[in-house]
């Protein structure tokens, strides 16, 4: 059986357009909001990514920060995480999930074991943002044998040489980071830069799904449209921050700002 | 596990950067993996480089002011009526701590590499101020990243840094403390790792800012060894080396190069921070057997809870209060070459009081934790045993702390 992320490409793809990809912490700003979440905005996303949060995230800007704070502090932790997956997975079985997070939080709870739980939950792939490549080959292999992709990280300061290897080593998503910057920075270089970088990791191996993320907003998705795929992560934990401050509900916000990035790119 | 003769531990990592297989490493974010791999080439290359060493020497000389002073604290000493108690005066070092051998050495790979701007963490501050300091000398724009909460408790240092023109970037995530400095500093190196450089105030950090850093303090153990010689004629037969443990900067530079001497003529002896008497919380992962777990792009004994969250730690001194610990230590600690254990907020007040007492001497915060274990060691030792005590640092910066605690009179 075939990956569903695969398949989400392969959809989008066939409707011309880039594929979307949302980011959202697990338990923010509580565990029944956070599955709310996932559900409404599925129908409009290709691939859900979901962030397990932690507490000193190197590679986080402040948004995503405020996001996991909110959800460590309202008591998530990586079981109840599972649980969300489970029961999205209930209720839109074919939609891909893929978790993101740090190497701690898989290295306290044990490789296997929490592999075990990804294949149980139905979790497709994994991003761990601090597992950077060759330290990660041994753990690539295990989530390759369970069928859940890992998904290796690129960025402008990857070394051709290096791009090679990692890419040779990648399954079949690749993430590439726009721009040198923690999540949530304002892009900082042009279009035509970041779709530069993408197209030399294109060139290496054109099969490769290769999604680019890291400062897209609303105003920057459309100019990065010929992507395979793109993430949008910091501008929706801002939603929900502004929808508790406002007292609004953060559901039908977020889901508003989704529909607004599905119909930039389509 | 084992440690080898011959070789400094800085460079006993294995390919990946782990000490003992499993210490250390680089669990960094992609973005970071080509500068640190320029910093290592660059800082490989000029560790065996007579040039740069020459270089670093004369710095190390004629302005942080080698060498610090070695002397016998003879009224502590006939007080406690054991082991002799002697103490390297670290802080005799410009800038009054150890750090300024970190610094300095960085603003030097800095000025190779080509970069204009420096940012470093700090906890209580010295790190920081010293960082300021070597940048202006070497006229690199400066960054420092400081927890709101230290930034409060350790103004001094912070007026210091302000006064050298470096940038004071308040943290306000997290703890406030050092722990989100270190992760803050991070990722703005992240953010610009192609203009400026980072320098990790601590043993802490990817690999190679550990092997940097303690390369850098390994300079208190060069020069202690002369002055052991210089005064008993040769390495005592029973020296006992205790310093505090925070990051593990000093303590690692104090023992470097004592490393291959038996451990029951050279003993080293690390003082963690307990936290306050009646708290639970503390930084001392290495005395109360924390799990390994990854901080700060390291795999190392660190406060976590069971899911793998960092936990806060609390201590009186802003230095020590780090819920990781240096990966050499882990290496240390399981080579068995190292003990360590730690003393309460209470017992480094009384070290101060009593070290002040007795001594010309103002050990701050940080080296008063080992005081403490010292004095207390030292009743039950031989009188022919030398104890000494890294003072890595003076207590000025202090001086708010110990006012409100101990009164006037100590200030």
């Amino acid at each position: 059986m075939s990956n569903p992320i695969s398949y989400a490409f392969k959809k989008a793809k066939s409707e011309k357009r880039p594929a979307l990809l949302t980011y959202t912490v697990a338990g923010d700003s509580s565990k029944k909001q956070s599955l709310e979440i996932l559900k409404s905005i599925s129908e409009e996303v290709d691939i859900l990514e979901i962030g397990v949060p932690h507490n000193t995230p190197v590679a986080d800007g402040s948004q995503i920060q405020t996001s996991s704070y909110r959800a460590i502090k309202n008591g998530i932790k990586v079981n109840d995480i599972f649980k969300i997956v489970k029961d999205f997975k209930r209720f839109h079985k074919n939609k891909p999930v893929i978790l993101m997070g740090y190497y701690n939080m898989i290295f306290q709870y044990g490789e296997n074991e929490f592999l075990k739980k990804c294949k149980i939950s139905g979790v497709n792939g994994l991003i761990v943002v601090d597992l950077p490549w060759p330290e990660n080959k041994k753990f690539a292999n295990r989530c390759k044998r369970k069928s859940i992709f890992f998904i290796q990280l690129l960025s402008p300061t990857t070394t051709k040489k290096r791009l090679k290897k990692i890419i040779k080593d990648s399954h079949e998503m690749i993430y590439f980071i726009s721009m040198l910057s923690t999540t949530g920075g304002k892009l900082k270089v042009s279009s035509k830069e970041i779709l530069s970088n993408y197209n030399k990791i294109k060139k290496i191996d054109s099969l490769k799904n290769v999604v680019i993320g890291f400062g897209i907003t609303e105003k920057t998705i459309k100019s990065l449209k010929k992507a395979d795929g793109l993430v949008v992560g910091s501008a929706i934990c801002k939603e929900i921050s502004n929808s508790i401050e406002k007292r609004q509900n953060p559901v039908t916000n977020v889901y508003n700002v989704v529909r607004r990035l599905k119909n930039k790119i389509k | 596990m084992k440690l080898k003769k011959g070789i400094p531990v800085i460079d006993q990592g294995d390919k990946l950067g782990f000490w003992g297989g499993k210490f250390g490493g680089n669990f960094v974010p992609e973005t970071l993996k080509k500068p640190i791999e320029d910093l290592e080439i660059l800082f490989n290359k000029l560790k065996k480089d007579k040039k740069f060493i020459s270089e670093r020497d004369k710095y190390f000389k004629n302005w942080v002011g080698s060498p610090t002073r070695f002397i016998k604290l003879k009224n502590l000493t006939n007080h406690i009526g054991g082991a002799q108690i002697w103490s390297k005066v670290v802080s005799d070092a410009n800038g009054g701590a150890h750090k300024i051998y970190n610094a300095t050495v960085h603003c030097l790979l800095a000025k190779r590499s080509g970069k204009k701007i420096i940012c470093g963490d700090t906890g209580a501050g010295y790190a920081g101020k010293m960082l300021s300091m070597a940048a202006k000398k070497f006229g690199l724009k400066c960054k420092i990243f400081m927890g709101v909460k230290d930034i409060q408790r350790q103004q001094p240092n912070v007026k210091a840094m302000k006064k050298n023109g470096a940038e004071v970037i308040p943290v306000y995530s997290g703890s406030q403390t050092l722990v989100d400095a270190v992760s803050e500093c991070m990722r703005y190196w992240v953010a610009n790792c192609d203009k400026v450089a980072m320098c990790v105030g601590s043993t802490v950090g990817p690999a190679v800012f550990v092997r940097i850093c303690g390369w850098s303090t390994s300079q208190i153990s060069r020069e202690l060894k002369k002055q052991l010689i210089d005064e008993f004629g040769s390495v005592p037969k029973k020296l006992k080396l205790y310093n505090c443990v925070g990051g593990g900067s000093s303590s690692f530079g104090f023992w470097n190069e004592f490393m291959d001497y038996n451990k029951k003529q050279c003993e080293f002896i690390g003082v963690e921070a307990g936290g306050p008497a009646k708290s639970k919380k503390h930084a001392a992962p290495l005395t109360y057997g924390s799990k390994i777990g990854i901080l700060h792009g390291a795999a190392q004994y660190v406060n976590q809870n069971t899911d793998g969250q960092i936990e806060e730690t609390e201590s009186i001194s802003a230095g020590l209060d780090y819920p990781g610990i240096s990966p050499l230590h882990c290496f240390l600690k399981d080579t068995k070459r190292a003990r360590y254990t730690a003393a309460s907020d209470e017992e480094a007040l009384n070290a101060y009081k009593l070290v002040t007492k007795f001594e010309k001497l103002r050990p701050s915060l940080e080296p008063s934790h080992a005081f403490s274990v010292a004095i207390a060691e030292s009743k039950k030792l031989s009188k022919d045993t030398i104890v000494v005590v890294n003072s890595c640092g003076d207590a000025y910066k202090d001086r708010g702390i110990l006012k409100r605690r101990l009164g006037k009179k100590y200030v």
